[in-house]
């Protein structure tokens, strides 16, 4: 099972937090430090595992990738494989690139709630259900029509619509 | 009127999510400022009647929640109302905010039931689709019970989408909810034929996880995986199999021969790593006994070791780490890449191979691998330099130091790897050295020459990582003082200025090593004048083994023989009293005898004038520390000054006169002390406390809570066994000490202020000053009881001295034979047996053992779900299953044999002890052959189980079926 899934710039801010267990908002501030401490610390060019059992219990392993100014940080026990996860951040990565075209850290920035519904669409209570990103794309497409035919009928049309719909 | 414009004000200038992202990105001031000014925003707008402000209130909340921490605990009844909103956006906004902030003690979760309800069964399935996504990470006890009829509809909807999410919720209601198993498993089943991938990498994720907690219910389902494992052309799904026959195969022995072909295959022709990695791995975790298997997996690892990506060496490391049990051949053929990867930058690599070294390491080659391994110490970063000495150290302290057999070697190794300059395993290497000290007598002269080097550099105390090794190194020093080469030189090294910068506690232990010393040196010296003169010390002699009776004076003629020609009974009795006791004569090996006589020569340097600076030097040192801080540096301080003062005095004064006459005062005391220093500190086991009958009357669970109040503020002593070990030791001593100086001890210097100040702060818990000399007798004699166990101790090795020579005679290309380690009479820490995890949640696997049962029983009885009378059926059915299974888990603890207590019955202690004693030898094997029978008796009960009429007809017919 997936633990959680964090998305950090290599400053350490939070992009995107996801933890599939319910932890209290202190606790995720302190893992999130507590994982950019060891990535940071990492050279480039070496093995993307990390022991994640001093910060996330026992059996935890973590997966990550550094992709231009961000991490992207799986975590997960012993029921995942540590290459398929690998590859599944290569998944969620490829989706976000067809989602924004080149995607950057400013993207994630500012498209919290896209995020998260990619993520969900790949990763559901902690278990991957879907790994074509196409499939994703589809799913994703949806929603976001349903979401803006359902604010369109909003009689004070919002500035944020267009950014939303993007 | 009033409230719907401002309402609709608050929407027009209401900032969104965007417009909070972007302003906080072009704050140039505090962050956590910009922040509380939201919230505060945020607070109002939430409660707007109008449900776009609200809900965007909602998002930019959750926003910061997530990314910032921020708590939104209070706005949860917020995110009911926007879940419960009509419109698509507002609701995902709503049940996003709900999946991350509510937890089983949010209370108003009570209040969602029926909003989620009506979701899950909405006709658009995006609706349905938010709720399961909901459910899958908030679903507590009630959700799951009220809503599992609506997941069963879904289980079987013609939507994959919405199919394959119900399926994987299903994970977490049988968590929370076992019973739903009777409502969903079934389908949940079905699910597993589906032609549709997702839905069955769903199904396969659900039993993958459900297997990690307890697989032995799924043993049933092995036909459907296998077919799975054959048949599918996923690398998810069979990633997943794999993960769960990887559990299901230890527990069935026929698995293993009919999946390990299909195993093979896919090694050989999956070009995917991620699924080939995964069969390498169930090979050497649960296939263990297929020896071709386990050769194409082990030819795979090495692919992998020499790949050029690190994530496929470090993975390849870790495969072979976990083959290293089983098949030590597999790391021994790939030795030459795993040492290379002890230089790979890879702080992963590095340590996994580490790993590997340690497990190589064996007798024979222990000396080379830490040889190589110190080098890299030396020159490796501080963190990985600390991982190898601290792996050097356990796997060479393992089992009693099982695989070293040249301790000289070892203690020197100890000695060399203090001197790293970054090392930080001071506790384990002082715990070593008391430790080896203890049990390996052999040793013992080494290891007080490794402790004289680490004493003597002045530069080694301003390292505060060193200080717990010298503290060993003094202790050591001081214990074993009759094999110090020069005794005047290692008192040098305990009193030199520098040791001010040792802590109170370790100086302490410093400072009565000096006392050790000091009077094994007056001792000598005073032996040297009496040769004429023995007649005397016959008599004091005499007089002594009345008072201590441990002392076997039988046996010191042989050692006088054998150690040295010529020298009367009682000088040698005097020398060395502790070897009458410690060896016998026959295992003096030839260096130790010749280190013995040039220890002896060495002592008849000591003439009058030596020993009178001496004595001055110490004077003048602890004259400075008798007003020192520290409680314990002060008591012994004075002891020793006391002493001193006493023992120079008639020094001096009977230095002129007749020998036949003089220092009889000063003989009588350092007698006694030397006596007292003599008895030999063995090791004792952990469990030798529990051993200890409580006495009537002794209420051990009493309330000591009021005793806190008092000792609150006494610091703690050190944690590790053998330190205490010291200062209890030393405390004993010094009573006696005290005890004999009492009437020489007065004058004014008697109380410190500091010390006067203390008693009288902490005036209940210590006696009146004036008794204070009589406390230390409370403290439980260190020297009684070890008496006894000195006299085990002894028989024990002179077994194991037999035992060495028949192995001695096998292994003759061995140059040295191992010198006898001292083992207790339990084996230190006796392993405890492995306890069988008790499945989590039983009352799950339970009723999926009772849902199978029940299908293979009649897959006609597809009752429905709601019916009461076949709910209560089942009920009782799971009753009769678990029964037997929870008899039969109690029958088994009582099969396992206790090492914690093998003769509960007798209470004496000294049966005891003998009996334990005749157990030494046999007991490990005899345990061994126990644990396998009772096994063996397991397995063949779980046979028995799957046939016995008890647990219906449901197990036995399904898996033969498929494995025979």
């Amino acid at each position: 099972m997936i633990r959680a899934v964090l998305v950090m710039n290599t400053q350490g801010k939070p992009r995107l937090a996801k933890f599939y267990e319910f932890m209290p908002v202190e606790k995720q501030q302190e893992i999130i430090r507590n994982v950019f401490a060891v990535l940071c610390s990492r050279p480039e060019h070496v093995s993307n595992f990390v022991d994640a059992e001093s910060f996330f219990g026992p059996d935890a392993r973590l997966v990550y990738k550094h992709l231009a100014t961000l991490y992207f940080v799986f975590i997960f026990d012993g029921s995942e494989n540590e290459l398929a996860m690998l590859d599944l951040i290569q998944v969620f990565v490829e989706t976000l690139d067809k989602c924004f075209r080149n995607v950057c850290e400013l993207d994630v920035v500012f498209n919290y709630s896209k995020m998260h519904t990619i993520l969900d669409e790949i990763i559901f209570g902690g278990q991957v259900l879907e790994t074509s990103s196409t499939e994703v794309m589809k799913a994703v497409e949806e929603i976001s029509k349903l979401d803006a035919a359902s604010s369109a009928i909003n009689l004070v049309p919002k500035s944020v619509s267009s950014w939303r719909s993007r | 009127m009033a409230g719907s414009s401002s309402s609709i004000m608050d929407n027009l200038f209401q900032r969104t999510l965007d417009d909070l992202i972007k302003s906080m990105r072009l704050q140039l001031l505090n962050e956590s400022t910009f922040i509380s000014k939201s919230i505060e925003d945020i607070r109002r707008e939430i409660k707007s009647t109008d449900p776009q402000t609200k809900s965007t209130a909602l998002q930019k909340l959750t926003y910061l929640s997530a990314i910032h921490g921020v708590d939104m605990s209070w706005a949860s009844f917020h995110v009911v109302e926007v879940m419960s909103s009509s419109l698509f956006s507002h609701k995902r906004i709503g049940y996003h905010a709900a999946s991350i902030s509510f937890h089983d003690s949010t209370p108003v979760l009570l209040l969602i039931t029926n909003q989620l309800r009506k979701d899950l069964s909405s006709t658009n399935h995006f609706h349905a689709s938010l709720a399961l996504h909901c459910l899958s990470t908030i679903a507590t006890l009630d959700l799951s019970r009220d809503l599992t009829p609506d997941l069963f509809n879904l289980l079987s909807s013609s939507r994959v989408f919405i199919r394959n999410k119900a399926i994987a919720v299903v994970l977490r209601v049988f968590d929370k909810y076992p019973d739903a198993v009777r409502v969903c498993f079934k389908r949940l089943v079905e699910n597993l034929e589906s032609s549709d991938p997702h839905v069955v990498t769903a199904v396969i994720g659900v039993f993958c996880e459900l297997s990690s907690k307890d697989p032995r219910p799924y043993l049933q389902l092995a036909p459907e995986f296998h077919r799975i494992l054959v048949n599918s052309k996923n690398n998810w799904i069979l990633i997943k199999v794999l993960k769960i026959f990887a559990r299901l195969a230890p527990l069935e022995p026929r698995l293993g021969k009919k999946i390990v072909e299909p195993i093979c295959e896919h090694i050989r022709r999956s070009g995917a790593k991620s699924l080939v990695f995964e069969c390498v791995r169930i090979v050497i975790t649960s296939l263990s006994d297929h020896e071709s298997a386990v050769k194409l997996a082990v030819s795979k690892i090495r692919e992998l070791l020499v790949d050029q990506d690190p994530n496929l060496r470090y993975l390849g490391l870790h495969a072979l780490s976990v083959a290293a049990p089983k098949h030590l051949w597999a790391v021994l053929e790939n030795k030459d890449a795993v040492i290379k990867s002890l230089d790979d930058e890879d702080s992963n690599i590095k340590i996994e191979s580490l790993r590997l070294l340690m497990a190589m390491v064996s007798e024979s080659n222990v000396v080379e691998i830490s040889r190589v391994l110190l080098n890299y110490a030396l020159k490796s970063d501080p963190e990985f330099c600390n991982e190898i000495l601290g792996s050097v150290l356990t796997t060479c302290g393992r089992n009693d130091y099982e695989i070293i057999v040249d301790f000289d070697w070892y203690v020197s190794l100890l000695g060399e790897m203090a001197t790293i300059p970054h090392c930080q395993k001071d506790e384990e290497i002082e715990n070593q050295l008391i430790d080896i000290g203890m049990r390996v007598k052999d040793a013992r002269l080494q290891l007080v020459r490794v402790a004289r080097d680490l004493l003597i550099d002045p530069a080694l105390l301003g390292n505060v990582y060193l200080h717990r090794i010298l503290c060993a190194a003094a202790w050591v020093a001081g214990e074993y003082v009759q094999l110090v080469r020069n005794p005047l030189e290692l008192i040098d090294a305990l009193v030199q200025p520098r040791t001010n910068l040792l802590p109170p506690s370790i100086r302490a232990v410093y400072i009565n090593s000096v006392l050790k010393v000091l009077c094994f040196c007056l001792d000598c010296y005073l032996d040297q004048d009496e040769g004429t003169a023995s007649s005397y010390c016959g008599n004091l002699a005499g007089g002594q083994s009345e008072m201590f009776l441990v002392k076997t004076h039988t046996e010191a003629p042989e050692l006088v023989a054998t150690t040295r020609e010529g020298s009367n009974y009682e000088q040698d009795e005097g020398f060395n009293p502790r070897n009458t006791t410690i060896e016998s004569s026959d295992d003096l090996s030839d260096e130790n005898d010749t280190d013995r006589v040039g220890t002896l020569l060495s002592m008849k340097n000591f003439t009058h004038e030596s020993v009178v600076s001496l004595l001055n030097r110490i004077e003048l040192i602890f004259s400075s520390l008798t007003a020192n801080q520290d409680v314990e540096v002060l008591e012994r301080a004075r002891n020793i000054f006391a002493f001193v003062q006493l023992v120079k005095a008639e020094i001096i004064d009977n230095s002129g006169q007749n020998v036949d006459k003089k220092y009889t005062q000063v003989s009588a005391v350092i007698k006694s002390i030397r006596d007292a220093f003599s008895m030999e500190l063995g090791p004792v086991s952990i469990s030798a406390q529990g051993r200890v009958a409580v006495p009537d009357g002794l209420v051990l669970n009493e309330n000591l809570d009021d005793l806190k109040a008092i000792c609150g503020d006494i610091e703690l002593p050190s944690s590790s066994s053998f330190y205490t070990g010291g200062p209890q030791f030393g405390t004993a001593s010094d009573a006696s000490l005290s005890n004999l100086l009492k009437n020489d001890e007065s004058g004014p210097s008697n109380e410190s202020t500091s010390l006067l100040e203390h008693r009288k702060r902490h005036g209940l818990y210590y006696l009146a000053s004036d008794k204070s000399e009589t406390v230390p007798n409370d403290y439980p004699p260190a020297n009684d009881p070890k008496a006894n166990s000195n006299i085990n101790d002894e028989a024990d090795a002179l077994a194991k001295l037999t035992e060495q020579s028949l192995l001695l005679k096998k292994r003759t290309n061995q140059m040295k034979p191992r010198p006898v380690v001292v083992k207790l009479d339990d084996g230190d820490a006796a392993p405890i047996p492995d306890k069988r995890p008790e499945p989590i949640n039983d009352s799950l696997s339970g009723a999926i053992k009772d849902v199978l049962g029940s299908e293979a029983n009649l897959s006609v009885s597809r009752s429905n779900p709601l019916d009461k009378s076949s709910t209560k059926r089942k009920g009782k059915k799971k009753l009769g299953t678990n029964l037997p299974s929870e008899m039969k888990e109690n029958l088994g603890d009582a099969e396992k044999p206790d090492p914690e207590n093998p003769n509960p019955s007798s209470k004496s202690k000294e049966r005891r002890r003998r009996g334990k004693e005749k157990i030494v030898e046999g007991e490990e094997p005899e345990q061994r052959g126990k644990k396998k029978s009772s096994h063996r008796h397991g397995r063949h009960k779980t046979h028995q189980r799957a046939n016995s009429p008890l647990n219906v007809v449901s197990q036995a017919p399904v898996i033969p079926d498929f494995l025979l």
